[in-house]
């Protein structure tokens, strides 16, 4: 067993920080200022909602599901009393493992992979945005997390006990390569969005009214945190401060900024104009594109990745209109397709030369073989995750209810459920102050 | 005593704001506002969607004059705000009954 490594503890633990500053603020100020005024308040506590609930069950059986010992002979699910509580885990010397020993505390290994599974279940929210039960959204986000997310982790996550045994099915057994979440996290995210935009239905007005953005600066703040929180994400995938959490940084950079371009462009071309909201869009569609990638390509193909997904996204974010689902903030146009982009395309510029332990594609000699795997685990995780999702927001929908009703929606979110106003403009409002226990 | 209301052009708001100090008009109410007329709307792209907005952001203000001072308030206001585009927006001028200084409780044209 290795010694405890402070670099790499270190890098760990301040990653994991950084992915925690993702979703809030920063997917919190990235969805808030999207939507109208009227629903900002509520569409950040979507965000934050799913970090309490989502944190919660991570530590009683969540890590335990997902990284720990294989319950069934397909290892597809691990078994939740193995670290209960986080049981032995908590013990100074225990060391992360995840298909062999790493030079890190459990402890930091857990919590770097809780803010994995917190920044899944918060990005679905976007879908359905301006008109969800908060309670349900609750409720949904424990189950899902529990049926979809830690399921879905452990195939790709999981390498295995200290020996390798038991990995997860698309790590080991298909051996499609993904370095922090291109399927896990965004298409798992992505295909989950689609599903509950269409449990849920359209927003009154949409395709009618104008549904503009309330506060662009907010996007645009929101956008540049998930791109500083978004290298403790992939860089910090390499679970060491090493040459490895180098390559995915500085790709991390340049993809993304490949992204802004291409989104920019396809805009300035087609509509006439750059506009900020393609900007802060064209950061995320980069960054989604580059995370399974990250540790995989050289700068040519991570500017090819950057600038693909930010230009494909750009072109077809609009087809929710034709296609007419509300899939409110793009998390189909944005997170699944640019998900798919870069699982895939790893099979097509990925290169040994900055990764032994990665893959040659298509463009280095590789053939067709990686391609296939990622093909195939960006289906599997896409279908699995839609499915899934569906039958349990219908569930939820016939049961407990997950949409407000037309009143609430009109009146806003923000009022009707959280009993706030974003924002107060006035400052002059007539009203009095009645304590609880007054 | 007349009540002079002008819907103009959001940046006029300080070339009108000077030129109604250069006339002695001593005070004013500025408010923020949206509305049409023959100006129209006009058209915005959020994520390849277009949307025509057809209330345009335009700037109220209103003054209370003297009636003798009605016409060069209204001059100058015409040609500080004006731009010659369409757009420029509109001057109204109506009676007003009663004028009341909340402080000193003065009345009429010495409230003004």
């Amino acid at each position: 067993m290795p010694e405890i490594s402070a670099g790499d503890t270190a890098w760990v633990l301040v990653c994991t920080a950084l992915v925690l500053v993702m979703t809030a603020p920063a997917l919190a100020l990235f969805y808030g200022g999207m939507v109208r005024a009227k629903s900002t308040l509520n569409m950040m506590m979507m965000s934050f909602g799913a970090l309490f609930v989502v944190g919660i069950i991570w530590v009683i059986f969540g890590y335990s599901v997902a990284f720990g010992p294989a319950l069934d002979a397909g290892s597809f699910i691990g078994d939740p009393t193995a670290f209960l509580g986080l049981n032995g885990l908590l013990n100074s010397s225990a060391l992360a493992v995840n298909g062999a020993y790493y030079p890190i505390p459990a402890s930091a290994f857990v919590a770097f992979q809780a803010m994995f599974a917190v920044i899944t279940v918060a990005l679905i929210s976007g879908a359905i945005a301006d008109r969800a039960q908060f309670g349900t959204w609750l409720v949904f986000s424990a189950i899902w997390v529990t049926i979809v997310y830690l399921p879905v982790a452990r195939a790709v996550f999981y390498f295995g006990d200290a020996e390798a045994n038991g990995g997860g099915f698309i790590a080991t057994k298909i051996k499609a390569l993904d370095f922090a979440g291109g399927t896990a996290v965004h298409i798992n995210a992505g295909a989950a969005g689609l599903a509950l935009a269409l449990v849920l239905g359209k927003r009154i007005g949409f395709g009618k009214m104008l549904l503009r953005p309330s506060n662009l600066p907010l996007v645009m703040i929101g956008a540049g945190l998930l791109w500083f929180g978004w290298f403790g994400f992939n860089a910090g995938s390499a679970l060491g401060a090493n040459g490895l959490a180098g390559v995915a940084f500085i790709n991390t950079f340049s993809a993304t900024c490949a992204a802004v371009a291409g989104w920019l462009l396809i805009e300035r071309f087609r509509y006439g104009h750059a506009t900020s909201l393609g900007a802060a869009s064209g950061i995320v569609a980069g960054l989604v594109a580059i995370t399974p990638a990250c540790a995989y390509v050289d700068t040519w193909g991570a500017l090819a990745i950057g600038v693909i997904s930010g230009g494909v996204s750009a072109l077809v974010v609009d087809l929710k209109h034709k296609f007419g689902y509300d899939d409110s903030l793009d998390v189909v146009g944005v997170h699944l397709v640019c998900g798919i982009i870069g699982t895939v395309l790893i099979g097509v510029f990925a290169t040994t030369s900055v990764n032994e332990f990665g893959a040659n594609g298509l463009l280095y000699g590789g053939g067709t073989t990686q391609l296939v795997r990622q093909i195939q685990a960006a289906t599997i995780v896409m279908v699995f995750s839609f499915v899934v999702t569906y039958i349990l927001g219908t569930i939820l929908d016939k049961t407990i209810g997950f949409r407000v009703t037309n009143d609430q929606e009109l009146e806003g979110v923000d009022l009707a459920l959280q009993a706030e106003s974003a924002y107060d403009l006035v400052g002059s409002s007539k009203g009095s102050s009645k304590g609880r226990n007054a | 005593m007349k009540l002079v209301t002008a819907i103009i052009k959001p940046f006029k708001v300080e070339d009108v704001k000077d030129a109604l100090q250069k006339q002695g008009v001593n005070g004013m109410t500025v408010s923020d506002v949206s509305g049409y007329g023959r100006q129209g709307g006009h058209v915005e792209v959020y994520r390849g969607a277009e949307y025509t907005v057809e209330l345009v952001p335009k700037v109220r203000i209103e003054a209370l004059i003297n009636d003798s001072e009605v016409k060069k308030v209204v001059d100058a206001i015409l040609i500080a705000a004006k731009t010659g585009k369409i757009g420029d927006g509109k001057i109204w001028v109506t009676p007003v009954e009663e004028v009341i200084r909340v402080r000193t409780g003065d009345r009429g044209s010495d409230a003004i």
